[in-house]
């Protein structure tokens, strides 16, 4: 019986094809009989929310769950200040070409904190489950929120599941937050932009919402793109060892490069210039953006950053993200001015310019 | 795309922009028809670039912008019904309506949906055959074959519970109604290109020949863009008017028959109010007859609209031409595009949203927003 549920959920992202998540790292849910789908009892707090902790997130999440299972994570002190971020995952599809809804909750957390500087060491992850959908799913995204958690070194010390009606929630949300520490004399906040500092990208944009966007219902298209899902505080912590004084740093998630920009510019109260050439926008990125009416700034990243940093150790830290697996498509994208405070300006190809602005909510598709 | 990036090359504008700037003697005003052109000559500040007096006048060619207030209420009222899923291109979904828009029927429990193909909306009154299916066919000619196509199949294949909520306008009677205004500036016309590629170019001689204009069909890319232009402008200096077609790549002068075959069968010409604008006689597709079974008009009967629209909105006069969208006193103040008070500021290819999108730099140096 239990094997069958097993076999259900190995058969499920094998016969789904293209999500080569990897399910060695979970064990069979044996205990989670009759039940190849989720049931309201499975938030109800007794046996059955036991044995989906045990039998599922447990061993799904490996080497990377801290096992005791009290009310609260008691965590050792830390030498410097904390940085602490939180973030709720419901991406559509779960399952897309490079990721899934589980590493993504992992990483964009980890990136959040890696954002201030910080390196992360704890992540509490919450679900919030919708009646009905399938244990292997979850079994996949737990799954993949393990490998993440140890790609990235981080410890998931806490956690919590809810179940809700069907039709009130939407196969499976995820919530995760972190708690990373900050080492001594890095400073790093929206508000340090200045006049003169240098705009680094880690590498090519709008690889993530194309991914997710190649597999939405209703607007399947086939696409070599894959999401860059991916922690960046490594990252980081090779651009601080340059010692140069980073000023900025974002990472351009929800809204894209261009709302990432234009939250810097209007916190540090400066203008930003960007130079359109110079963007790394890929070839299938600004094909697939054409065809659907899309500005490529204004898709979602998840495993890239924005530095600025000071003119004078530019070059140093550009040599620093190239060095690294996850910015070696690093560039330069343009420069902080005095200019149009609170404004971010393209020059485009043909010697023009154009305000980037900051999306207004969701992206629509134009009609022709 | 390679032959995409071909057309934007910085080199060859440069080129086409030295030629513009060496025939131009005197100023001129023309208008580019379509959105789209408006979007792109925006986007990359083409605009700027041109010789101090070369004015693009930017035109009503934007489906979203012109599509009547009346309609969109009709649209908001039968997407509210709890029989109806009301399937919509996602530029339709913010909008305004006289109180609300898509969005927000959404959000209040109906169930809009974003399509990207109407035969999508079929697929869906298939699945879902106790649900009424609508479709919101808006567009110029360019979005006109699929709609017809798709009704054309939901006759065929039987499919009853879909119908189609029809405001097609056509480009021909928009240019006329623009030379007719007593108002009008305009001295030549960058043609849309995709319009005519469905349609050809047989209408628009005429069209130059009664009215004096140069008519160049001009494509989207910026080099397609630069060359529709250096052709106008190369025609009003030499006091010439006639049809040129400056897409060749996507416009043979026939069109394309199929799709015209398609169109004269699923629609017939009837007068159409445009948002802002008014009626204009003749510059619009309704079903024809042989489809009335699939008009969503006649399907559910909407009768009282009282349609409300913004006083402050200015929208139709930039739609004319009249005005930049900056000269509205509302433009960047009341109306923004998370707040539009009329259509141009919704859609992307509006000339408001273009505008606040693109060219607020321009407009705080100068003071204008």
């Amino acid at each position: 019986m239990g094997e069958e549920v097993g076999g259900a959920a190995g058969g499920g992202a094998a016969g789904e094809g293209g999500n080569d998540l990897d399910f060695e790292g979970w064990t069979c849910p044996a205990p989670l009989r009759n039940t190849p789908t989720v049931v309201m009892g499975h938030g109800g707090g007794g046996a059955m929310s036991a044995e989906l902790v045990e039998s599922l997130f447990l061993p799904a999440y490996g080497g990377a769950a801290r096992a005791e299972l009290g009310d609260a994570a008691v965590l050792p002190p830390v030498a410097g200040r904390l940085a602490f971020s939180t973030d709720s995952y419901v991406v559509k599809p779960m399952f897309f070409p490079g990721g899934s809804i589980g590493d993504l909750a992992v990483n964009g957390t980890v990136n959040d904190l890696a954002m201030a500087g910080a390196q992360p060491l704890y992540l509490s992850t919450a679900y919030i489950l919708a009646e009905g959908t399938a244990i292997s799913d979850i079994g996949r995204v737990a799954t993949a929120v393990g490998k993440a958690a140890e790609q990235a070194g981080v410890q998931l010390v806490t956690g919590d599941t809810k179940v809700v009606d069907h039709g009130s929630g939407d196969g499976i949300y995820v919530n995760t937050a972190g708690v990373g520490v900050i080492p001594d004399g890095v400073v790093i906040g929206p508000e340090r932009a200045r006049p003169g500092d240098v705009v680094l990208v880690s590498g090519a944009i709008g690889l993530h919402g194309v991914a997710v966007m190649s597999c939405r219902e209703g607007l399947e298209f086939s696409t070599p793109v894959e999401s860059d899902s991916a922690p960046l505080h490594g990252l980081v912590a090779d651009m601080l060892a340059t010692g140069v004084d980073v000023h900025v740093l974002r990472d351009p998630t929800r809204g894209g490069l261009s709302a990432s920009l234009n939250e810097i510019a209007r916190g540090s109260g400066v203008g930003v210039d960007l130079v359109e050439r110079d963007l790394p926008i890929p070839e299938e990125v600004r094909d697939a953006c054409g065809l659907l009416g899309l500005d490529p700034l204004q898709v979602a990243n998840e495993g890239k950053l924005v530095a600025m940093v000071p003119a004078d150790g530019a070059d140093a830290v550009l040599e620093a993200m190239r060095a690294h697996p996850f910015g070696a498509g690093a560039c330069r994208i343009g420069t902080v001015v005095e200019d149009h405070p609170r404004m971010v300006v393209a020059r485009t190809g043909l010697g023009g310019t154009r305000v980037i602005d900051l999306p207004i909510g969701e992206q629509l598709p134009r009609i022709c | 795309m390679k032959y995409l990036d071909e057309f934007s090359n910085p080199d060859l504008a440069r080129r086409l922009l030295d030629q513009i700037h060496a025939v131009t003697t005197r100023p001129w005003a023309m208008m580019e028809v379509c959105g789209g052109q408006t979007h792109s000559i925006i986007r990359h500040g083409i605009d700027q670039l041109l010789p101090e007096g070369v004015e693009m006048i930017h035109g009503p060619g934007c489906p979203v912008c012109v599509t009547p207030l009346e309609t969109i209420d009709r649209a908001l009222a039968i997407a509210r019904r709890p029989d109806v899923i009301f399937c919509s291109f996602g530029d339709m979904l913010r909008v305004p309506g006289s109180h609300d828009d898509l969005f927000t029927v959404k959000s209040e429990g109906g169930d809009v949906r974003v399509v990207y193909s109407p035969l999508d909306a079929l697929q869906v009154a298939r699945d879902n055959p106790d649900k009424q299916v609508v479709f919101f066919g808006i567009g110029f000619e360019t979005t006109a074959p699929a709609n017809a196509m798709t009704v054309h199949q939901a006759r065929q294949q039987g499919i009853p519970n879909f119908s189609l909520l029809v405001s097609h306008v056509l480009v021909p009677p928009a240019i006329a109604a623009i030379m007719e205004s007593p108002t009008c500036r305009v001295q030549a016309f960058l043609a849309a290109g995709h319009v005519c590629s469905v349609m050809g170019t047989s209408e628009y001689p005429p069209l130059a020949e009664k009215y004096g204009v140069p008519i160049v069909v001009t494509g989207f890319e910026p080099l397609d863009i630069l060359e529709g232009i250096r052709k106008t402008v190369v025609q009003l200096e030499e006091g010439r008017h006639e049809l040129e077609n400056a897409y060749p790549r996507a416009v043979p002068a026939e069109g394309n028959p199929a799709a015209v075959a398609m169109l004269r069968d699923v629609f017939e010409v009837t007068d159409r109010t445009w948002r802002g604008i008014g009626m204009i006689p003749g510059s619009g597709w309704r079903l024809s007859s042989r489809y009335a079974d699939f008009d969503a008009e006649l399907r559910f009967e909407v009768t009282d609209i009282q349609t409300d629209e913004s006083p402050l909105c200015r929208s139709g006069e930039v739609l004319q031409g009249l005005i930049k969208p900056h000269e509205c006193s509302a433009f960047g103040k009341e109306c923004t595009p998370r707040n539009p008070l009329g259509a141009t500021m919704v859609s992307s290819e509006g000339a408001c949203a273009a505008y606040y999108a693109y060219r607020r730099l321009d407009l705080v140096s100068a003071g204008g927003a």
